[in-house]
């Protein structure tokens, strides 16, 4: 078998139609633009993945262990960009370690759930029978079961650490994602190019890399984004009521907790940076998520009738 | 009152804005119908037909359509007036008998209510007495048990029983110009007989104005005065109704009628479908819209575009070589009348 | 329609009981002992073998799992190691709470989602749509703990609008002062469902609106208004009940956390502190009843699906 497929025709004999098509579209002028907000939103995302990532070689202040030469709970000025909190440590510095957390979590909990729910979903949507039947139930039993308590309830008493954290909300991730990928790909699996290739004696995983995937790949793009969003927000959730990595390990929803009891001055002082940071850069980082994830499923919506 | 002039319509204009530009859904229709006279208009899907009639009644959303022409009723002018004004005279004066009733009625309300309604607001009838007059509209228009039916919910119906509420309904408030688009259409053939049948008899009783919407000519064939055949947006022929089955000019008109499969043919006679496909509304070819198509085009019909022209008194037709004139095309024989 | 019902019974069963087992097995198959954590470091081997026979924890686990469940349906949850409370008492106590939150800022969602979704869906894509979808867009970004502390630092702390953490009245002291305790928490919890009731409704509004019935109403002369309260309505509002339950379960999620910001003594208050004691007994028995209650009022909310389309239930 050559590397030509059908959905994804190379050779010369469908240049031509690719020559036509790209014609037609540049002479649309409704062809959707993904537009300038979606990427702002892409180049934040990449921004604070790229500063969490070498946030080691950047020059910023430990984050664990507080400078007492620094004043306490301070304002942002010169030597704290954003401030300090009540262990005296710089908060800008925690804010960037901290996002390592949401990330780490976020996309690994998310690409635990592509691989754990989204693969076998492939294959179960594509060949049926009793073990689609099976695990198709299995997943709405599971989904059944509320994400957040059982969360809670696993690492209270497994114990905490960002990986058990990443591991546990990825495998809650992934029924709902199974279901999603499940449908996706049934509605291709029925169509002819897939009938076609079977007859050319492709083989089930061939037929599912090349013809199935790149078809589903938008629906899989947009929608594990917005998984990544909502295991943020469960991540943060866990952190914010002490259940996600121990401290001193800063993580923006930790970061609120500590701000949170702050507030209104019972521990003898008030800082509202600490809520103020770490809750823009969460927003900032949601919506940003949010946006491309909207933008991109537009993008593709063949469905999406403009009249 | 039969006689008086009720609607009028005058080079009636309809585009939808779109992202490829304006689409001239009816390009200058004019017509008119007097109370008691039935008129017909034919037409393919696409043809513009249901757009026209919609137009006339003032249905289409306002966004993004461009109305320009008049349309009058008794008088006043409905094109582009204010929804307030046009509701008054929706269901009282002017009503619509819609083609699919299963999408057209509501799913989740009982007949009963669908038919009051109007009742209640229009004609501020009191709860007993709406559903009297409801129950007495059922049964004219043949619904059997129509005190059981009056609780049902449209699924609950057949496909003729629904149509024939939709009737009721159109009839509620006794309007004198009643509007039907397809009103046959996915229904089973005896039931489509029934329907208009049905519809004929209470024009007749009420002595109503009545358009008939359809693709079929066989339908307009012995129901209506009057009939339009339209094509692509335009008419393109418009005559009296035995007149137009006798000496059809436009040749359109002629494969209409061909392709229409007759129950007197033998079994098995092929049905003659149209070649090829309406034109594109967005780009319209120059020439006559139907010359792609037709066996009979000549040099002039692709180049310009033939203008609606009376012939004879009440007959008009937009053609360059129309059939009644001298050059008929070598292989086509003229079309014989339709059994009334 | 009785076909439906005990289809879908039979579904709730099995999931209740799979519910049952995870949360048993919780405890016992991850690592850690909950003996150990009871008595400590300095145990004697001695202590250990009593406690494990008290708690029975050396019979076979799932002999345990029935005994367990059989304590479950006396109403039996255990007892808190520190409090020495019923788990059944806790849960009692601080459970009104929580619902009274829960109904609370539900209905504010509500009352401002419907006449936005209305309004919108009028002219989809006016001024007023465009708006409306930007502002629940931005509201999704704004989760409880995200939102929950810059409100309370904003009206308690700033502007002294609203009370501040610790400030809970139960509602059967004091009306009042309870609904202004309540406020500040339901205004953070409604958020999430806003963004999910106003974009489902207004959606399906559109979509309904453009159905052949809808046109067939407006040419029976009808008024705008009752076209779109009497007639496009009614269709549209079955998914909106699909949502009321599915934001159940990150509405407890939110619970939990602005309970614990205004440290309001309800259920999440409640698990959280368990938690931190290592009072496996008060965590596997909230567990339970939070996981229960909401697989249940999911299923109850299906239910009633069939009562709004009639269609449904003659399947």
């Amino acid at each position: 078998m050559s590397s030509v497929s059908l959905t994804n025709p190379t050779n010369e004999a469908f240049a031509d139609i690719k020559e036509e098509i790209s014609a037609e579209e540049a002479a649309d002028p409704t062809k959707k633009k993904l537009g300038v907000l979606f990427w702002i939103c892409v180049a934040w995302i990449v921004l604070v993945a790229l500063a969490a990532t070498f946030a080691s070689l950047l020059p910023l202040p430990n984050p664990d262990l507080g400078n007492y030469n620094s004043a306490q709970n301070a304002g942002p000025g010169w030597g704290h960009l954003l401030g300090t909190d009540d262990l005296y440590r710089d908060i800008f510095s925690r804010l960037i370690y901290g996002a390592r957390v949401s990330l780490v979590v976020g996309f690994g909990g998310a690409l635990i759930g592509l691989v754990v729910g989204g693969i076998p979903a492939m294959f179960s949507a594509y060949r049926r029978g009793r073990i689609d039947t099976a695990l198709n139930t299995g997943s709405y039993v599971v989904l059944a079961f509320p994400a957040i308590v059982a969360v809670i309830a696993i690492v209270s008493f497994w114990g905490k650490s960002l990986f058990k954290i990443t591991l546990v909300i990825g495998l809650f991730a992934a029924p709902l994602i199974f279901r999603v990928v499940r449908a996706s790909t049934l509605s291709y699996a029925t169509r002819d190019f897939v009938l076609a290739a079977k007859a050319l004696g492709a083989s089930d995983r061939r037929i599912l890399s090349r013809e199935i995937l790149p078809n589903i790949m938008p629906t899989i793009v947009s929608f594990g984004l917005i998984a990544v969003a909502t295991i943020v927000v469960l991540e943060g959730s866990l952190a914010f009521l002490g259940l996600s990595v121990p401290p001193p390990t800063p993580s923006w929803g930790n970061m609120l907790n500590e701000g949170s009891s702050l507030l209104t001055g019972a521990k003898g002082q008030t800082n509202p940076w600490l809520v103020i940071f770490p809750a823009s850069a969460m927003f900032l980082l949601l919506i940003s998520l949010n946006v491309v994830a909207d933008k991109l499923r537009a993008y593709f919506d063949v469905s999406d009738i403009k009249l | 009152m039969s006689g008086r002039r009720l609607l009028e319509v005058e080079d009636l204009r309809v585009s939808f804005a779109t992202p490829r530009g304006p689409l001239r859904a009816v390009q200058g229709v004019s017509l008119t119908l007097d109370q008691g006279k039935t008129l017909g208009i034919v037409g393919e899907s696409g043809s513009g037909k249901t757009v026209l009639s919609r137009a006339i009644m003032g249905l289409l959303p306002r966004a993004s359509t461009t109305q320009t022409g008049s349309v009058r009723y008794d008088g006043t002018e409905l094109l582009n007036a204010p929804n307030d004004d046009l509701r008054k005279l929706w269901s009282t004066h002017i009503a619509m008998v819609f083609q699919d009733p299963m999408t057209s009625l509501n799913p989740v309300q009982r007949i009963g209510n669908q038919i009051t309604e109007p009742l209640k607001i229009h004609l501020k009838l009191s709860k007993s007495e709406a559903k009297e007059t409801a129950l007495s509209l059922l049964m004219q228009v043949g619904i059997p048990s129509p005190v059981e039916r009056y609780e049902a919910y449209p699924f609950e119906l057949s496909g003729g029983m629904r149509q024939r509420v939709m009737i009721a309904i159109a009839l509620a408030c006794a309007p004198r110009l009643l509007m039907a688009d397809e009103p046959t259409t996915g229904l089973d053939v005896t039931v489509q007989a029934q329907i208009l049948d049905l519809l004929s008899q209470l024009q007749r009783d009420r002595d109503m104005a009545m358009i008939l919407v359809t693709h079929d000519l066989g339908v307009v064939a012995t129901r209506t005065d009057e009939i339009i055949v339209m094509y692509a947006g335009n008419v393109v022929e418009r005559a009296p109704t035995n007149v137009l089955f006798k000496s059809m000019a436009m040749p359109y008109t002629e494969a209409l009628l061909k392709s229409t499969p007759r129950i007197a043919e033998p079994s098995h006679t092929r049905l003659i479908a149209i070649e090829g496909r309406p034109p594109d509304l967005l780009n319209p070819p120059s020439g006559c819209p139907f010359s792609p198509r037709c066996p009979y085009a000549q040099e002039r019909c692709h180049v310009e575009k033939p203008p609606l022209v009376e012939a004879e008194p009440g007959h008009s037709y937009a053609c360059w070589y129309p059939l009644t004139t001298s050059d008929p095309a070598p292989s086509s024989p003229q079309p014989d009348p339709v059994p009334a | 329609m009785t076909r439906y019902i005990i289809k879908r019974l039979v579904l709730l069963a099995i999931i209740i009981i799979f519910v049952s087992i995870v949360t048993f097995f919780l405890v016992h198959l991850l690592p850690g002992n909950p003996t150990d954590t009871i008595l400590g470091p300095n145990a004697t081997a001695q202590n250990v073998a009593t406690l494990n026979r008290q708690l029975g924890l050396d019979k076979p686990l799932w002999q345990q799992y029935f005994i367990w469940i059989g304590h479950v349906f006396q109403g039996n949850l255990g007892q808190s190691y520190t409090t020495h409370q019923s788990t059944t008492t806790i849960i009692g106590q601080s459970f009104p709470i929580d619902l009274e939150l829960i109904i609370f800022s539900q209905i504010l969602a509500f009352a401002i989602a419907f006449p936005m979704a209305m309004r919108s869906a009028r002219k989809p894509n006016g001024l007023f749509d465009n708006a409306s979808n930007s502002g629940t867009f931005a509201m999704l970004a704004l989760p409880p703990f995200v939102i929950a502390p810059v409100l309370v630092l904003l009206f308690a702390v700033h502007w002294h609008i609203f009370p501040g953490p610790a400030s809970y009245v139960p509602l059967t002291q004091d009306f009042w002062s309870n609904i202004h305790t309540m406020l500040l928490p339901s205004i953070v919890l409604a958020l999430g469902g806003i963004v999910v009731y106003f974009r489902l409704l207004r959606n399906d509004l559109i979509s309904t609106l453009q159905e052949d019935f809808i046109t067939m109403a407006r040419s029976k002369g009808l008024s705008d208004r009752r076209i779109m309260w009497r007639h496009a309505l009614r269709p549209s509002s079955i998914s909106l009940l699909a949502s009321a339950g599915v934001t159940i379960g990150s509405l407890i999620a939110g619970t939990f956390i602005v309970e614990l910001l205004l440290q309001m003594p309800g259920l999440g208050y409640q698990l959280i502190s368990a938690v931190n004691q290592d009072d496996y007994t008060v965590v596997q028995g909230i567990t339970l009843f939070v996981a229960v209650a909401i697989v249940l009022v999911n299923f109850i909310f299906d239910f009633l699906f069939t009562i709004v389309d009639p269609r449904i239930a003659r399947e």
